[in-house]
């Protein structure tokens, strides 16, 4: 059994190749289906976002299963064939397919570095596949891996705190004014997109209340329904201006929208509470005066671009503290997946059987002082004689069931029977379930979709 | 006991002071631990060396000028270490442990027999105590202030650098600016009644004007204007972190007036 990863990414193929291939959610489940109707391969699970494609699977044979897999990708869409997607694949199995998978849900293979959707994303494969029942024991303990190393990077390091969109970078900036973004108001002034992207960060920073305002009343109210907020009349919002802790500017005008005096006027009748301006437009909306006025922060679009700038160099830093931390936890689950290789485990029972007996004996021979040599031949016989009929089932079972698709979990199973330890098996999220089942109905996978937190609200990235 | 506890507290302090200063232009984790570990051993050193203190001394009612300005410092570690426990802000340590350091080795350098008034009347630690409580307040403002002041002058002039990443939000600091003084406002008033009653009880008169009441009376009106201002016309923000600077300028220039005098080149 072999676990690999055959698919496609940013990174080596261009979008007219990724869009063929990606696979809408409504059709997931019958493509698990087909996934896994291929022989020697045991477990699935299918990755797609705008920016890859790829299929994690559990097979019998490395090379027979890549061949099978991309038969698969190529027959999902009829117009490309097994040999046009070929120079745009990549094929990795063991390790390198671990830490291929890790890497992907930490974000450190995405086109920016860091982003948060992936993860959301591979959950969400994840469980899709565990409803269709394509997962088995190796992918679940392998796809909750992921998981947890995915919240390990994003909490270890600070890969994701930095802002590497100039609409996020906007709410970075706030968090330094307000330390608590929940109350504060938003005022959007016009209808830009960045602007509108910005706000949509600020919404979810927390900020509840939103009030926009653009030159034409009708556009205003449709923007202002779609944040949840209120519309402001155009001619009053620089009235206005003094209730919002931050105001979003971004229209086409050509001209100062807003003076110094307009924002000297608003921060005096805010009694001084900082106010906290962002200029996304171009040309400029704020007269950039603004910024000698005393607790207001006026940042234009080169600022925001400049601090993007500064954090991309920090997170390649982090970047690789992350990396050093996928390389351990791929050393993790492959000691967990070595022990369930059967040969190792035959090994261990018939070691932790005539351990048991050797203690067994020798505690009753102690007693048994004045026994001939012949009687104490005959004891040892039938302590050896009972092990070897207890074991004899188990035995043969595993070495029958070594190619079978349950393999896995015969051995995981003779291993808790017996006692034979996990070989520091992961155990995401406390569970060290064996489901026994593979790419066939089981009923213990549904159990474990509850385990995986659902992800929220996470869309396709835009970019 | 207590003088070696006093020492080692003061090694402490002044290792931490260091790493602290480090900390603020070099981004690590590991340095800020360190900081904060050296910061707690110190407290706890500080606070057997208090302890013990507090034991060898047969007269609690005349506390010396050494015994305040100690306690001073273990009050604002102390505070440095609740609001970081809260919030987890090791940058303050580098603004609070320094004037810790400073306010310890100030009162190394006094003789511990100076005390604040002769007593007669056995509330004296009291006027010591409120008084030192209250300016614990005001420092904690002061240092809101500075840092207020530099995160403000960052983001005004967009660098962001280290020390504005690891600065808090302004808000932030407003906030414990206001807190501090609303806290260390009353503490102050209670300690200057309770010091105006310990005069009058030794020397029969509550105020004689000298300059060290002068002091105390014009920092007292000073910050009840600075409160007053924040509470009803909004002096907040950068005016506030202003002034309570100015402040505790005052603060100080009031404790070197009572150490003179009790020097003596001052009557």
């Amino acid at each position: 059994m072999h676990i690999v990863v055959v698919g496609l990414s940013h990174k080596t193929a261009p979008v007219e190749i990724r869009e063929k291939l990606a696979i809408p959610e409504s059709r997931m489940g019958e493509a698990l289906g087909r996934l896994c109707s291929y022989r020697g391969v045991r477990e699935g699970v299918l990755l797609s976002t705008c920016n890859r494609v790829e299929v994690y699977a559990v097979v019998d044979e490395i090379e027979s299963g890549y061949g099978r897999i991309q038969d698969f990708l190529a027959d999902a869409h009829l117009s490309l064939s097994s040999e046009q997607l070929t120079p745009h694949l990549y094929w990795h199995e063991g390790d390198r397919a671990l830490s291929h998978l890790f890497r992907v849900a930490s974000s450190l293979d995405s086109m920016i570095v860091g982003e948060s959707q992936i993860l959301g994303q591979i959950k969400e494969a994840f469980e899709v596949a565990l409803t269709h029942k394509a997962t088995g024991i190796i992918l679940n303990k392998v796809m909750k891996k992921a998981i947890s190393v995915a919240k390990r990077v994003r909490t270890e390091t600070k890969i994701s705190e930095m802002a590497v969109s100039v609409s996020y970078a906007a709410v970075e900036l706030a968090k330094k004014i307000f330390s608590d973004l929940t109350e504060k108001t938003v005022l959007l002034v016009g209808a830009g997109e960045m602007a509108k992207l910005a706000a949509r960060h600020f919404i979810a920073s927390g900020v509840r209340h939103v009030r926009v305002t653009t030159r034409s009343p009708q556009h205003a109210l449709e923007l202002a329904n779609r944040f949840g907020g209120t519309a402001v009349p155009f001619e009053e919002f620089r009235e206005d201006m003094a209730t919002a802790d931050i105001v979003l500017v971004s229209t086409g005008a050509a001209h100062y929208l807003v003076s110094e005096d307009d924002v000297q006027h608003s921060v005096k009748q805010r009694m001084n509470r900082p106010m906290f301006l962002i200029d996304i437009s171009v040309p400029r909306n704020i007269d950039p005066a603004v910024r000698h006025v005393d607790n207001a922060f006026l940042f234009d679009i080169d600022d925001l671009k400049m601090r993007v700038e500064q954090n991309r160099g920090a997170r390649l830093n982090e970047a690789e503290k992350a990396e050093r931390m996928v390389v351990d936890e791929v050393g993790v689950v492959r000691q967990w997946l070595q022990s369930l290789e059967v040969t190792p485990t035959i090994v261990a029972l018939r070691a932790r059987i005539d351990e048991i007996k050797r203690t067994e004996i020798d505690k009753t021979m102690g007693r048994l002082a004045n026994l001939s040599a012949a009687e104490r031949e005959l004891v040892e016989a039938m302590a050896s004689s009972i092990v070897n009929k207890l074991i004899h089932n188990t035995m043969v079972t595993l070495k029958a069931e070594v190619n079978s698709s349950e393999g896995a979990a015969f051995v995981e199973a003779a291993r808790r029977f017996f006692g034979l330890g996990d070989a520091a098996g992961p155990t995401v999220n406390g569970s060290t379930s064996s489901e026994p089942e593979t790419c066939h109905p089981s009923q213990d996978g549904i159990q474990d979709a509850e385990e995986v937190t659902p992800r929220t609200g996470s869309e396709m990235p835009r970019h | 006991m207590a003088t070696m506890f006093f020492v080692v507290t003061m090694a402490l302090y002044f290792a931490a002071t260091v790493s602290f200063l480090i900390y603020l232009l070099w981004p690590s984790e590991v340095l800020a631990n360190a900081s904060l570990g050296m910061t707690a051993t110190g407290f706890a050193a500080h606070t057997i060396a208090l302890g013990a203190g507090m034991v060898g001394v047969t007269d609690i009612s005349s506390p010396g000028f050494h015994d305040a300005l100690s306690f001073f410092s273990w009050m604002l570690i102390l505070v440095f270490l609740a609001v970081e426990f809260r919030h987890h802000l090791h940058v303050l340590g580098s603004f609070i442990v320094p004037l810790a350091l400073l306010s310890l080795v100030s009162a190394a350098a006094l003789p511990e027999a100076v005390p604040t008034l002769t007593p007669v009347f056995g509330t004296l630690w009291v006027h010591v105590t409120l008084s030192m409580l209250g300016t614990v307040g005001f420092a904690v403002a002061f240092v809101a202030g500075v840092m207020y002041l530099i995160q403000d002058g960052l983001l005004k002039s967009k660098r962001f650098n280290v020390l504005y990443s690891k600065l808090p939000a302004l808000d932030f600091l407003d906030n414990l600016n206001q807190r501090s003084i609303v806290t260390g406002f009353p503490l102050l008033t209670l300690g200057i009644i309770t010091g105006a009653l310990s005069a009058e009880f030794s020397r029969g008169s509550y105020v004689n004007w000298n300059p060290e009441q002068v002091w105390a009376l014009v920092t007292w009106v000073f910050y009840f204007v600075v409160l007053t201002g924040r509470l009803t016309v909004g002096w907040r923000a950068k005016r506030a972190a202003y002034l309570t600077i100015i402040g505790f300028a005052g603060v100080i220039l009031t404790l070197i007036g009572v150490v003179l005098k009790s020097h003596g080149p001052v009557s």
